[in-house]
């Protein structure tokens, strides 16, 4: 038994393994795939999110079967979930050259499409676009924008540029035109080192740098208006833990009062933006140890909207099928699992 | 008012400044029954309040009257009201001089403000004026403060 009832829940944070060479190859033309054998654009793992290394994968998850059947087996049918969003975190987000990046972006959403959504009517995904080259993922948003699979286009917590900066826009436009919402998973393709004070020496301190980079983002996407520009737009911060949401809330929305000036398009209080625009994905959860101060944690946000659902499959964040950690309060749990996942997706309504 | 109410006073009109001390833009500090006032005048137009910033207590008088600048679009910026604001000289907050609310949180972050006229001295020097500070000439506007 679980811990909560689960029946009918979406998963906002699912992972298919990332595809390699052989896997894409079907999806390529007939340049591309001349250049992914010549160039040996195989293992497109990135580093960030190093899938392979084992500590991250749930020990008795592991498979050489169909990974859609293991996952089925896994979480689909024990969990009882309507809907689970598949997101391939994967080279796709880092390669510097803008055709490539956008060539595989596009052979990843087509094979996800044929090997996972065509497969299993509960599936969801996040669409990969080149961010490297905006104007072949706006043309990857058309071309797939048909298909309410997808719900989502997906980056990275640390990026080349922040998030908000114009050169993105005409992305966001494509996006919000076709009620797709940014989904912004831990991540970087190390364009720029991952703390503010270079590069670290473990993976500890990694994992630190993304809260920075989740904050970096948000504020950036604030500050630069792009909520302002495109309103229907939500960003949601996935495998970003949850509990840096509120101190940015705090001081943001302190510092605005004295520097709006620089940016008065901000034009509420950055936490009563945050509260409408951000999402975050509930696994995995950062909050305190002990249970009874877990929904303390959680109040701080003065808003019930803005925890989505997710497993982090398969990585190893929760035993057996207690995929929400203790402490959750009831009332919190019944919006999660499916109500604030069907508001802040409106691709997955119909 | 209850009996054991204070009992209610009459406002009284205090006069504190010159026209011709507070040059356009500018402010003046003042005292009046233990109140410290920021007297500003905005285009010839004279608005008052208190002067304590509630954040951290800065003096709102030595703050710079600025435009509300506002935009509904990034990068196009509107600027109205000139002069009817002023931002705090330490962090930068701004209030309304006509309602005393600030900008960014109306609701709870707010200075009094009080109602200010402009007299001619020679009704001053009939009306029942407090008058501590100035010797009161016929020929002169004087800023006179309702507390």
């Amino acid at each position: 038994m679980s811990r909560f009832d689960t029946t009918g829940a979406i998963d906002c944070d699912v992972h298919p393994p990332s595809p390699r060479r052989d896997d894409l190859y079907p999806y390529l033309d007939d340049y591309w795939k001349e250049i992914v054998v010549t160039r040996e654009v195989d293992i497109l793992e990135l580093n960030a999110f190093p899938e392979r290394t084992l500590p991250y994968m749930r020990p008795d998850w592991k498979t050489s079967g169909d990974p859609l059947e293991a996952m089925q087996r896994n979480l689909l049918d024990p969990l009882k979930l309507d809907h689970a969003i598949l997101n391939v975190v994967s080279g796709a987000h880092a390669l510097f050259d803008p055709y490539l990046s956008a060539a595989i972006c596009r052979a990843t959403n087509d094979w996800l499409i044929d090997k996972w959504l065509d497969r299993d009517p509960r599936l969801r995904a996040s669409m990969l676009v080149p961010f490297q080259n905006v104007e072949a993922a706006v043309e990857e948003i058309e071309r797939l924008a048909g298909d309410k699979r997808f719900v989502q286009i997906l980056t990275l917590s640390a990026t080349e540029l922040p998030l908000g900066r114009r050169v993105y826009w005409p992305i966001y436009e494509a996006a919000e035109k076709h009620g797709l919402q940014l989904g912004i998973h831990a991540g970087s393709n190390y364009r720029n080192s991952p703390s503010h004070s270079g590069f670290h020496s473990f993976l500890i301190e990694d994992h630190i740098a993304h809260t920075q980079g989740f904050a970096t983002q948000i504020a950036s996407l604030i500050s630069e208006g792009v909520f302002t520009k495109y309103p229907g737009l939500k960003a949601i911060a996935i495998e970003s833990g949850v509990t840096w949401v509120p101190p940015l809330m705090w001081r943001m929305s302190k510092d605005w009062r004295g520097a709006r000036i620089e940016v008065p398009w901000v034009k509420d209080a950055p936490a009563e933006i945050i509260r409408r625009h951000v999402r975050v994905t509930s696994q995995p959860f950062d909050g305190p140890d002990d249970p009874a101060d877990v929904a303390k944690a959680l109040d701080h946000m003065l808003s019930d909207d803005m925890l989505l659902f997710s497993s982090d499959y398969p990585h190893w964040n929760f035993e057996g099928l207690d995929v929400l950690p203790e402490g959750f309060p009831e009332a919190a749990v019944s919006k999660l699992l499916r109500d604030n996942v069907l508001a802040t997706y409106p691709r997955l309504g119909g | 008012m209850t009996a054991t109410g204070r009992p209610k006073r009459e406002p009284a009109r205090h006069v504190v400044a010159r026209v011709d001390e507070i040059a356009e833009g500018k402010s003046k500090l003042v005292h009046v029954e233990g109140r410290d006032i920021a007297i500003f005048n905005v285009k010839g137009e004279f608005l008052a309040i208190a002067n304590r910033c509630p954040h951290e207590g800065a003096d709102l008088c030595k703050g710079n009257v600025v435009p509300l600048i506002e935009s509904d679009d990034p990068g196009v910026v509107k600027l109205s009201r000139h002069g009817e604001l002023v931002r705090c000289p330490w962090h930068g907050w701004e209030f309304d001089l006509r309602t005393g609310k600030s900008w960014c949180d109306p609701a709870r972050t707010r200075v009094k403000s009080f109602d200010v006229a402009v007299e001619q001295g020679k009704r001053l020097v009939e009306g029942p004026y407090q008058t501590e500070v100035y010797k009161i000439s016929v020929d002169e506007e004087y800023v006179v403060l309702e507390l």
